[in-house]
């Protein structure tokens, strides 16, 4: 793509060049215009292949569905649904258990992580601190476990005969009333310390001339973090809060580990969960397209709805 | 701190509270590693005779060549897979990002608005919603169970390419693109030679965010992968955990596999900290 445009370029500007006087600016200026389309084209082949070609297929597919054909002698064969697909998935408890499971997920994790990560990042910028890239690292630290490890770690430490936490805790984790905040607790301990990081950096920016100020008008270090501090590094909460609520839409690593485990998490626990449900033990591909292309509407609109959000409290 | 209020023996106490809230986030986030090593020395017995955090007989050496030798020694091509999953990955992804997001940052071309506005609604298309999608083009194009249906789409890093936008906005002067271009340097040498070393942070950056996230990439590899020579550390690990249960002697495995997939992780964010600190700062300031 990038040698096709630039060997056609010398062809095309050398004959008027010779006989009128030389124009300069033209010729760098095409010339960058196609490096420019150079350099970006190898990211832009690959969105559209790997991410606006395949959502365009599933969503595709998911206009239809499989139907055993005649009397069944024909195999399956692939029949147009319209927009049934949708109506199954919309219409099934199962899908209805995973949405509400995701939802009561996202309440707990969502205000709890951000309350710890917000509250150790403005322990960490207050001035008493010492030895803060200790702390930074430690904290950071679980965001470098790979989820599946994380989710095997908690859940030897949830196992009854193994970990310490089977026996201590009110509630048994791998209850069916437990498993819900231990699933939780998985995705806060890896999640909280990267969020601490973004939000120390963000309350780093905040300048010292706004921080004197508020002390020389007598407010507090409790003041100072509440009013100041934290509504200065509001469009970072949100930035934040929209990649943790995207996030726990698609929850899926931890409770899949669980399910080794624990019967207590279903095969459709999640709808990340009902997707491969769907695609690899139902072999309905139609329904998990349809599943997918759902998740993924979900996901833009709560992202759409947090940034409005945003820009209104901001304004 | 000079609130006039404030005693000498209150902000002691407060200093006190300040250091016991941030020790108990760092046991909150240690302890578990702690175990992971403490369980990786353990045999099978011991392994849930003796307390969580007790050492008991040293048995990492033989944890170790039992993980190694199960299953035809399968376990040193999940450790090659991931570091090519992860380091081919990183390292072509975070160039492939650069040279986007400095060609939207900095270069003028058609569709580059367009472009634009696709990655950043691109950053908000959830992966797990795009895995199913991503395995049926690739069975469409037989693509399934191959090294590429899992490493290409991993490559796509929308997020890489805001950073870097942001990066070379932030740190490549026009001024310094004006000066090489007289000198008469063509477009991709500027990059390379100039503008890349000046992003260098932003790059480590992405790379090193990059290779965390397909290192840890778990959904792909399961939807994508069925040949045992073929899966990542991750999904390895995931397949003996599953046997567990049934047959105990594969626990020391799955805990001293884990192990080794997490040690690298957490020594190249130790060494490489300065980086990636001055990278996330300067990605956060716009």
């Amino acid at each position: 793509m990038t040698t096709t445009v630039t060997s056609s370029q010398p062809a095309h500007p050398a004959p008027p060049a010779r006989t009128q006087p030389p124009a300069p600016p033209a010729r760098p200026a095409r010339r960058r215009r196609s490096t420019g389309a150079g350099l970006a084209a190898p990211f832009a082949v690959l969105l559209l292949c790997t991410v606006l070609v395949p959502v365009g297929y599933a969503a595709w597919l998911s206009l239809f569905t499989d139907r055993l054909s005649g009397l069944g002698l024909g195999g399956y064969r692939q029949v147009f649904a319209g927009l049934a697909t949708y109506a199954t998935v919309l219409t099934d408890p199962a899908a209805h258990a995973s949405a509400a499971h995701v939802a009561g997920y996202a309440l707990i994790h969502i205000p709890v992580m951000f309350a710890v990560a917000l509250l150790i990042a403005l322990l960490l910028n207050s001035a008493t601190v010492r030895l803060r890239q200790v702390w930074t690292l430690a904290v950071f630290l679980p965001y470098a476990v790979p989820g599946v490890i994380a989710g095997l770690i908690w859940a030897y430490l949830y196992s009854p005969g193994i970990g310490p936490l089977s026996a201590t805790p009110p509630v048994d984790p791998l209850s069916d009333t437990g498993v819900l905040p231990s699933i939780v607790n998985m995705a806060t301990w890896q999640w909280t310390g990267y969020n601490v990081i973004i939000f120390y950096t963000a309350l780093q920016t905040v300048p010292r001339e706004v921080l004197e100020a508020a002390r020389a008008d007598g407010a507090g270090p409790l003041r100072t973090a509440l009013s100041i501090k934290v509504p200065m590094i509001r469009p970072t909460l949100f930035v934040a809060l929209v990649f943790t609520t995207i996030g726990s839409l698609q929850l899926f690593t931890e409770p899949m580990v669980l399910r080794t485990f624990t019967s207590t998490v279903t095969s459709t626990w999640t709808p990340s969960l009902y997707i491969y449900e769907a695609a690899f033990i139902s072999n309905d591909y139609g329904r998990a397209a349809a599943a997918s292309i759902l998740l993924a509407i979900a996901s833009a609109l709560l992202s759409a709805l947090v940034m409005r959000l945003s820009a209104r409290k901001s304004r | 701190m000079s609130a006039p209020t404030m005693g000498a023996a209150s902000r002691w106490a407060s200093r006190g509270a300040v250091h016991g809230a941030l020790l108990l986030a760092t046991l909150y986030s240690v302890l578990p590693l702690i175990w992971l090593v403490t369980s990786a020395t353990k045999s099978v017995a011991d392994f849930s005779a003796t307390s969580a955090f007790q050492f008991a007989d040293f048995n990492l050496f033989t944890n170790l060549t039992e993980l190694f030798a199960r299953e035809g020694g399968v376990f040193w091509y999940w450790i090659r897979n991931s570091l090519l999953y992860a380091g081919l990955g990183a390292a072509l992804g975070a160039l492939i990002c650069t040279a986007c997001g400095y060609a939207i940052a900095k270069l003028d071309f058609p569709g580059r608005r367009l472009l634009f506005s696709v990655t950043l609604a691109g950053v908000l298309v959830p992966p797990t919603a795009l895995a199913l999608p991503l395995y049926l083009l690739a069975s469409r194009l037989h693509l399934v169970n191959t090294f590429w249906a899992v490493f290409l789409p991993l490559l796509t890093n929308p997020f890489g390419v805001y950073l870097a936008r942001t990066f070379a906005d932030a740190s490549v002067p026009d001024e310094v693109l004006a000066a090489a271009r007289l000198d008469g340097a063509g477009e991709p040498r500027v990059f390379l030679t100039i503008a890349l070393p000046m992003m260098l942070p932003g790059f480590i950056t992405v790379l090193l965010f990059q290779y965390v996230a397909i290192w840890n990439n778990f959904f792909l590899p399961l939807v994508m992968l069925t040949d045992p020579e073929l899966f990542p550390m991750t999904l390895g690990i995931y397949q003996w955990s599953t046997r567990a249960l049934q047959f105990p002697d594969y626990n020391p495995l799955v805990i001293t596999g884990s192990l080794l997939a997490v040690v690298p992780l957490i020594t190249a964010f130790v060494v490489l900290q300065r980086q990636w600190r001055g990278g996330l700062s300067a990605g956060s300031v716009e």
